[in-house]
């Protein structure tokens, strides 16, 4: 067994809006392991962009961290103050963000940028962190030659690559990606995506990968923890998850899905659709939207079930 | 094709060049005026009743080609042909009666609705503009299309603001509107992809039946190949302004020619880990369409390049089965 990396119990995440409070994340509890891919699903407002946010105490206002623990390498970084974070983020834990136009300095070369980054958190000297910078962009596939180039100068494919160079600078044990091919077309897309799969490998590394697409999970990830309005309602490995879903958003979500493989598919679709968080159902946040709804679902919030042995799901019905 | 079907849209050799705006400097210098090529020669035929798609990536021309279809924007050059009349350059009247009869639905229904128009005015504003119907048989008819859409109750809808609605409910009364002329052709351009991926199934099921009730021809523009694979009868592949394959879906889906096609299709990810699928690795990224690539526009990326390839265009040619291919290596 790997040894776990990152946990979290009972994570909560407000939004503390005028109109009322946002209940982005609820109850959320998972662990990834050390050299694990999890796939993070869930539709827009699903709150799987937060749970990112999260994990790195970046949460931005209103938004708050209101209760629950998270635990990385034994250290609990809910009791960690900002300075000590600051030592956690980019070194332990970073982050490659969706569009890398607006997460890298216009006014900076990219080269510029990684030796700053590395100049920053390491003692090291100039040369040393120079060096390292042109290892980077070797390692994810740019020139040496464009060190010395600005971000406008590289297509999206190419300073998504930057973002991620930047991600991996300080070798962190953990990269958190929140939806980082959503801007790039589908070629593209799986460029990064393999490239992605093999620095994994290369730096060693954990990732936590954000997404809307299940499909992208399908291919890149070892498990699928899917969200559903600020709930995780499943968590399983990616294989025993497309084999048998088993709450019923993930098994309705599955049939919505189109297939490039197949032919003459007939899609379903969920009816109604995601609840305001601020006024979230009572019970399981699925329930008004759930074809096995019982009397149950809609007074008590179902925990997450353990039903085989890497096999998470919060539902009553799952219990048979 | 069949033989006898009715043509109801034809494009011949269109052509859409947006010229590159230059700065004061650059005019002091006179510097040549430079083109985006988006839309470069060319040319389709859509049936009544099919649904025809044009699928690429960003860049391609696939919404330029929606956009000059329903004259939205002024062609460069080529022709169309909308029921056997050419629409290419008219004007005025002639034109507005056209457009009662090829509507268009947008991507984005956060922009496409006036956000200080009600629901209703929105929907039957088009039965007013052609003097159609007004007051009790504007609503009627706008209540009765609200309800074929699923905005139910209609008659709440009919008087909410945008603002009140979901992606997905806007997108259904941005589709109600263009149903509501009854016309023969609706250019979708990418009406699924700012909604909701549990919300998407519905929208697209709504497509359809709603095709077949109102016997309407849709041109489907799409980036996502699944998607297009599971609404289309006949599929475009785009690239770089130009028409490199096009045949009926079962053709194009499984037994494309085209190397951009082919490459394209195994790029896509499948929701089935068991499925282990043959890359065909492509180098780079789509070159600018300011100064594309000589000859066929794809062979700076294409493994399969021969000295030909850099300096010819290739035509599309007919493989058999209404199954077209521009490529220098299957021409013999």
């Amino acid at each position: 067994m790997a040894e776990e990396l990152l946990r979290t119990e009972d994570l909560k995440v407000y939004y503390y809006t005028q109109d009322g409070i946002v209940r982005a994340v609820e109850n959320v509890n998972f662990s990834i392991k050390k050299r694990e891919t999890i796939g993070v699903v869930g539709e827009s407002g699903s709150g799987k962009s937060t749970l990112g946010l999260a994990i790195l105490k970046l949460v931005p206002p209103p938004g708050k961290i209101v209760n629950g623990k998270m635990f990385f390498q034994g250290i609990e970084l809910t009791k960690l103050n900002e300075k000590e974070m600051q030592k956690i983020r980019g070194k332990k834990i970073s982050m490659v963000f969706q569009d890398p136009t607006t997460s890298l300095n216009p006014l900076m070369k990219i080269g510029e940028h990684l030796t700053e980054t590395i100049l920053v958190h390491e003692k090291v000297t100039r040369d040393e962190a120079c060096e390292r910078a042109l290892k980077l962009l070797e390692d994810v596939g740019i020139l040496r030659e464009r060190f010395n180039d600005y971000p406008h100068q590289f297509s999206g494919g190419m300073r998504q690559r930057v973002g991620i160079a930047l991600a991996l600078a300080l070798k962190p044990d953990l990269v958190i990606a929140d939806e980082p091919t959503s801007s790039l077309d589908v070629i593209v897309q799986f460029q990064i995506l393999e490239l992605m799969k093999s620095l994994k490998k290369l730096y060693d590394m954990s990732l936590i990968l954000i997404t809307h697409d299940i499909s992208i999970v399908s291919e890149i990830a070892d498990k699928i923890a899917l969200m559903y309005a600020g709930h995780l309602v499943e968590i399983a490995e990616v294989a025993a998850f497309f084999e048998e879903p088993l709450h019923p958003y993930a098994e309705a979500l599955l049939h919505s899905v189109p297939n490039i493989q197949l032919s003459d598919q007939k899609l379903e679709y969920i009816p109604g659709m995601p609840p305001d968080l601020i006024n979230p159902p009572r019970g399981c946040r699925f329930h008004p939207r759930c074809s096995y709804v019982k009397e149950i679902c809609r007074e008590k919030e179902p925990p997450l079930i353990q039903a085989k042995p890497e096999h998470f799901v919060k539902c009553f019905n799952y219990v048979k | 094709m069949n033989v006898g079907a009715f043509m109801l849209l034809k494009v011949e050799k269109l052509k859409k060049y947006f010229p590159v705006q230059k700065s004061f400097l650059e005019r002091l210098l006179s510097r040549k005026l430079e083109y985006v090529k988006a839309v470069d020669e060319i040319s389709f035929e859509v049936e009544k009743g099919e649904v025809f798609t044009l699928a690429g990536e960003s860049g391609c021309g696939k919404t330029t080609t929606g956009r000059l279809i329903v004259r939205l924007i002024e062609p460069t050059g080529g022709k169309i042909f909308f029921k056997g009349t050419d629409i290419t350059f008219l004007k005025g009247e002639p034109l507005r009666k056209i457009r009662k009869n090829a509507q268009i639905i947008f991507q984005d229904p956060y922009a496409s609705l006036n956000p200080r128009m009600k629901i209703g005015d929105s929907v039957g504003n088009p039965l007013e503009i052609y003097n159609l119907a007004f007051k009790e048989d504007k609503k009627r008819l706008v209540l009765e299309m609200l309800e074929k859409v699923g905005l139910e109750p209609a008659d709440k809808f009919y008087y909410a603001y945008p603002h009140e609605l979901s992606g997905g409910q806007r997108q259904r009364a941005a589709i109600a509107r263009a149903m509501i002329l009854n016309p023969d052709l609706v250019v979708a351009d990418e009406p699924i992809s700012m909604i909701d991926v549990s919300l998407r199934a519905k929208i697209l099921e709504l497509m359809i039946q709603l095709k077949e009730e109102l016997n309407l021809t849709y041109i489907f523009i799409t980036h996502d190949l699944a998607v297009a694979k599971y609404i289309s009868n006949r599929v475009a592949i785009m690239y770089l302004g130009k028409i490199v394959e096009t045949g009926l879906k079962e053709i194009i889906f499984s037994e494309a020619l085209h190397p951009y096609t082919i490459a394209l299709l195994s790029a896509i990810p499948v929701p089935n880990p068991k499925v282990k699928r043959k890359y065909m690795e492509l180098k780079g990224e789509v070159p600018s369409p300011i100064n594309p690539p000589s000859g066929c526009r794809f062979h700076p990326r294409c493994p399969y390049k021969n000295a030909k390839c850099s300096v010819e265009e290739p035509e599309l040619v007919d493989v058999g089965k209404g199954h077209y291919v521009a490529c220098h290596k299957l021409a013999h």
